[in-house]
């Protein structure tokens, strides 16, 4: 019953804003005026506002920049992270001068020539040698962008892994993600999904003697500063993608298809916490390509060592074959 | 059809009268199966303000969720019910199911059926001087199949399992698998029926807007003669024609892979605690279909939006569009560009790197015509004499959003940089910006400037001005701040970011998004209670209320049917003569002859 009297009510109150703009129209008709038409106050108050516009929209960029700028791009942790950035910051610094500038040039044009009653304005269809600079500038600048990016392409995703980095599987499933070590041979075994069970999650093959000592792990997975890590990237179900935001890092795991992605660490997950005065901090692996309800808290933790300390982590670890199946049933 | 019109309209004399007399038009035939363009564009506007509105609630739902997560909304039970938001909480599938329908609707049903649908129909046969479509009957099924597949959108939401949630993107596995998420059942089989719908509407409608340009121009509107309007809206129908089809050949497989077990897509899946028998598929390719495309469609999108604010900035300054052939030579190379960039979607799929790079350099060409079409508007406004109408407002708002959107894809374009702010909330910035607040705003616009010839009245001049003014700086609002998240690593399409520590310090930001984002939608009422009233009360429209120089303010007050009482008119000029020095009123409609001596700027010759 009430929702029903606030439908009515509603459109009652529909009506009446009609009638009052009704109202309002036939006045003005009365007193001779025609008020959808377009006069020099109007142009004058809209010219204003956009000059306002202008002011409170710039206004409201910097304050972000000043309230969330350190909170933005958290410290880089790898080497390839320390070269992006600045490639970030070089393209955000020239898209930032056309974004002001350009926009400037809008609005303040937009407010300078409103319309006068008695203006005419000035009849001007073309100018080749301006046009020219503006393709010709911009051209220019873009194939500096293209240049620094595709040689820093080139470096961090076109270049093949060093053939002593350290090989990481990461195995994605809905909504969880497991680590695979090669184990002392630094070599994954052969896999394959339909041996997948309860207990052998990433379909193990024990016929392969390469995999008989990977490594598996879940929940959180160690790497060693100063080393280049390999990620061999893999799904079981869905799309996914493997994104490290300290590292700079990201890959889609795509089922039927093995990726990869790799860098150097360069700070451990104790100097990170130094870094940023927050004992709680750790790096994370997280999803970060649409794949079901949980999507939001698929993740993963990720623990860089000083390399002697990642040796006596690894020291502890149990090779899956060497394992009691019982102990794996979690 | 189109005979019948022709002895029709010569039959009788220019009167009004003459209106009363189309006796053998039934009320079906007029209002419902019309092939009258005038009447299919309204019908086109219609079903996609109310879509629109559809898509905009549920972008208030799921922003209520991202501000607030833990918060309990009556709202959200009320609309959701007790199966997808119970307690006033929204289900995390009805989230993703939510982003889903909101990003179909938008980019498909509202920015493409509903903006190009609206405006080629109106404006192609007015503005290039024909009686009507080439085909009315194609169009008035062009219509239907729009309606029909909105239908079927809509109907998907009630199915149960929720409608499809695996994005706007649709990428299987999980579009294809019911088992890894429910929308994946029903609610795609539905989402699928109504695209490939879509895709029949889209190139009926198309190759009728391209043949009508091309053939059915009228006498001296040469190809350089056209206004800008419909250089967009012919290259916006190529771009349809030729990439529609691959959606639906990539729609097609995936309903195979859905229902036959072919493995298209599918390979080395274990869900469910089974094995799948596909093998041998590739998820890739599916996403290499869908952009193909994907990309032209994000110009199928902005280019009906950038011709109109050509031709409304143009009005509306007194001035010529600055540049007019470099205005064209742009927009062709933008539509060209655009069929040779869709990888750009993909730097991040394990897609061959030396692709990626190829990809890189085509994608950051198509900075250089948007930059050139960006400071021709801006040069357009420079001593013009600007009226600020509610359609130039929303115009010059659609070229800041323009640049403002454009700029940041030059840093998504950069395949290194994408690296890590790929899916985040950075790209939602940067397209929302780009295109949909552009695409919408240019259909404001429209909607603004052609009332006249769509509903024969004026639209109240002082709602626009609030609805312009609240609208804009609401979109920002929405935003702008989302590059800043994104720059922090905050990926999309999360159902909330509590479950990272990393995240915390940035819930201010969510929550001023949301805040803005509800204070818009509410912006929205005052447009839809204007845009109704008007239609219905407005005051009535003279014959050229703007003072426009092109061929559809030349035919009276009234929806005739052919268009022009007698002959058609004959062009005799280009379109923006405006304020030409020598002329006693500050236009000059296409119509009226060329001086001797005088320059026909559109060709470039004097006469």
């Amino acid at each position: 019953m009430i929702k029903f009297l606030v439908y009515v009510a509603l459109v009652l109150a529909a009506v009446a804003v009609a009638q009052i703009v009704r109202v309002f129209e036939l006045a003005s008709v009365l007193k001779g005026g025609k008020p959808n038409d377009i006069t020099e106050n109007d142009n004058k108050m809209n010219g204003r506002f956009m000059m306002l516009f202008m002011i409170l929209f710039y206004g409201f960029c910097f304050w972000q920049v000043y309230e969330y700028g350190d909170k933005i791009l958290p410290e880089s942790a790898s080497d390839i992270g320390l070269e992006t950035d600045w490639l970030l910051w070089f393209n955000m610094l020239i898209i930032s001068v056309v974004f002001l500038v350009t926009n400037g040039l809008l609005f303040y044009f937009a407010y300078k020539y409103y319309g006068r009653d008695n203006n005419r304005a000035t009849f001007y269809p073309h100018n080749n040698k301006l046009e020219m600079i503006w393709t010709v500038v911009p051209a220019i600048v873009l194939l500096a962008i293209i240049f620094l990016g595709l040689k820093l392409w080139n470096e961090i995703v076109m270049t093949p892994p060093k053939s002593d980095a350290l090989v990481i599987e990461l195995y994605a499933k809905q909504f969880d993600w497991t680590a695979r070590y090669g184990g002392k041979d630094n070599t994954l075994g052969t896999v394959n999904y339909k041996l997948i069970t309860g207990t052998n999650v990433v379909g193990l093959d024990s016929a392969d003697q390469k995999g008989w000592d990977d490594l598996i792990v879940r929940n959180e997975f160690h790497i060693p500063k100063g080393r280049q890590v390999s990620f061999q990237i893999r799904s079981r179900d869905v799309i996914h993608s493997a994104y490290m935001p300290h590292f700079r890092q990201q890959m889609n795991a795509v089922p039927g298809m093995v990726t990869e992605m790799h860098f150097v660490p360069i700070l451990t997950t104790k100097e990170m916490r130094e870094k940023t005065h927050n004992n709680k901090f750790d790096f994370i692996l997280l999803c970060n390509k649409i794949c079901g309800a949980s999507h939001y808290n698929m993740q993963m933790t990720i623990i860089v060592d000083e390399p002697a300390d990642y040796e006596t982590w690894v020291a502890k670890q149990q090779a899956f074959f060497a394992k009691p199946v019982i102990g794996m049933a979690n | 059809m189109s005979m019948d019109t022709h002895s029709h309209s010569a039959h009788h004399t220019a009167d009004h009268h003459d209106d009363h007399h189309h006796h053998e038009e039934s009320f079906i035939s007029k209002y419902v199966f019309s092939m009258d363009h005038k009447m299919i564009s309204r019908q086109f506007l219609v079903t996609a303000v109310f879509m629109a509105v559809v898509a905009m609630v549920m972008s208030t739902l799921f922003r209520l969720q991202l501000a607030w997560p833990d918060e309990k909304f009556a709202f959200v039970n009320w609309m959701l019910g007790d199966t997808w938001g119970k307690d006033g909480i929204l289900d995390p599938n009805m989230y993703l199911a939510l982003v889903t329908i909101h990003g179909t609707i938008m980019v498909f049903f509202v920015l493409t059926g509903g903006l190009s649908g609206t405006f080629a129909n109106l404006l192609i046969p007015y503005q290039v001087g024909a009686r009507d479509m080439a085909s009315g009957f194609l169009n008035m099924l062009s219509y239907w199949f729009f309606l029909l597949s909105s239908i079927i959108m809509i109907c998907s939401l009630f199915v149960e399992g929720g409608p499809a949630s695996a994005g706007w993107t649709i990428y299987p596995p999980l579009s294809a698998l019911p088992q890894a998420i429910p929308g994946s059942g029903m609610g795609m089989t539905l989402w699928l029926v109504s695209m490939s719908l879509f895709v029949v509407s889209s190139l009926l409608g198309g190759l009728n807007y391209i043949v009508t340009i091309v053939n059915l121009r009228t006498k001296g509107m040469s190809m350089m003669r056209l206004p800008l309007t419909m250089w967009a809206l012919l290259i916006t129908a190529i771009l349809g024609v030729l990439s529609f089809p691959v959606l639906f050949s990539a729609v097609l497989l995936l309903l195979f892979d859905r229902s036959m077990g072919t493995s298209f897509y599918l390979s080395d899946i274990h869900i469910g605690g089974q094995a799948l028998e596909q093998t041998g598929g590739s998820p890739i390719l599916f996403q290499h279909l869908f952009w193909f495309l994907g990309h032209p469609e994000v110009y199928i999108v902005l280019l009906p939006a950038l011709g109109m604010a050509s031709e409304i900035i143009s009005v509306n300054s007194r001035k010529p569009i600055f540049g007019y052939r470099a205005m064209v030579v742009s927009m062709l190379a933008i539509g060209f560009l655009s069929f040779i960039v869709w990888g750009h979607h993909m730097f991040m799929t394990g897609m061959n790197p030396f692709l990626g790079a190829v990809f890189v350099f085509t994608t950051l060409l198509i900075a250089i015509p948007s930059a050139v079409k960006a400071f021709n508007y801006i040069t357009t406004l420079w001593k013009g004499n600007i009226r600020f109408t509610p359609a130039m407002l929303f115009s010059i708002g659609l070229v800041s959003t323009f640049i403002s959107g454009g700029v940041t894809g030059i840093i998504l374009a950069d395949s290194t940089l994408d690296i890590n702010i790929h899916d985040t909330y950075f790209v939602v910035g940067h397209f929302h910006i780009v295109m949909g607040l552009s695409a919408i705003l240019g259909m404001f616009a429209g909607v603004y400037h052609w009332f006249p010839k769509l509903f024969l009245r004026m639209m109240n001049k002082k709602l626009g001005y609030l609805h312009f003014w609240l609208t804009f700086i609401c979109a920002y609002g929405v935003f702008f701040p989302m590059h800043f998240l994104g720059l922090a690593g905050v990926p999309r399409r999360y159902y909330s970011n509590t479950a990272f520590p990393m995240f915390d310090n940035l819930v201010d930001i969510n929550v001023l998004i949301s805040i803005f984002a509800i204070a818009g939608a509410f912006a929205q009422i005052i447009f839809l209670f204007n845009f109704f009233y008007s239609a219905l009360r407005g005051p009535k429209a003279t014959e050229n209320p703007w003072g426009s120089n092109t061929l559809e303010w030349t035919n009276g007050v009234g929806h005739i049917h052919g268009n022009w009482h007698g002959a058609l008119p004959e062009v005799k000029r280009w379109a923006y003569d405006y304020s030409k020095p020598g002329k006693a009123e500050d236009f000059v409609p296409q119509t009226v002859a060329l001086e001797d001596g005088e320059l026909d700027e559109g060709a470039g010759v004097h006469h």
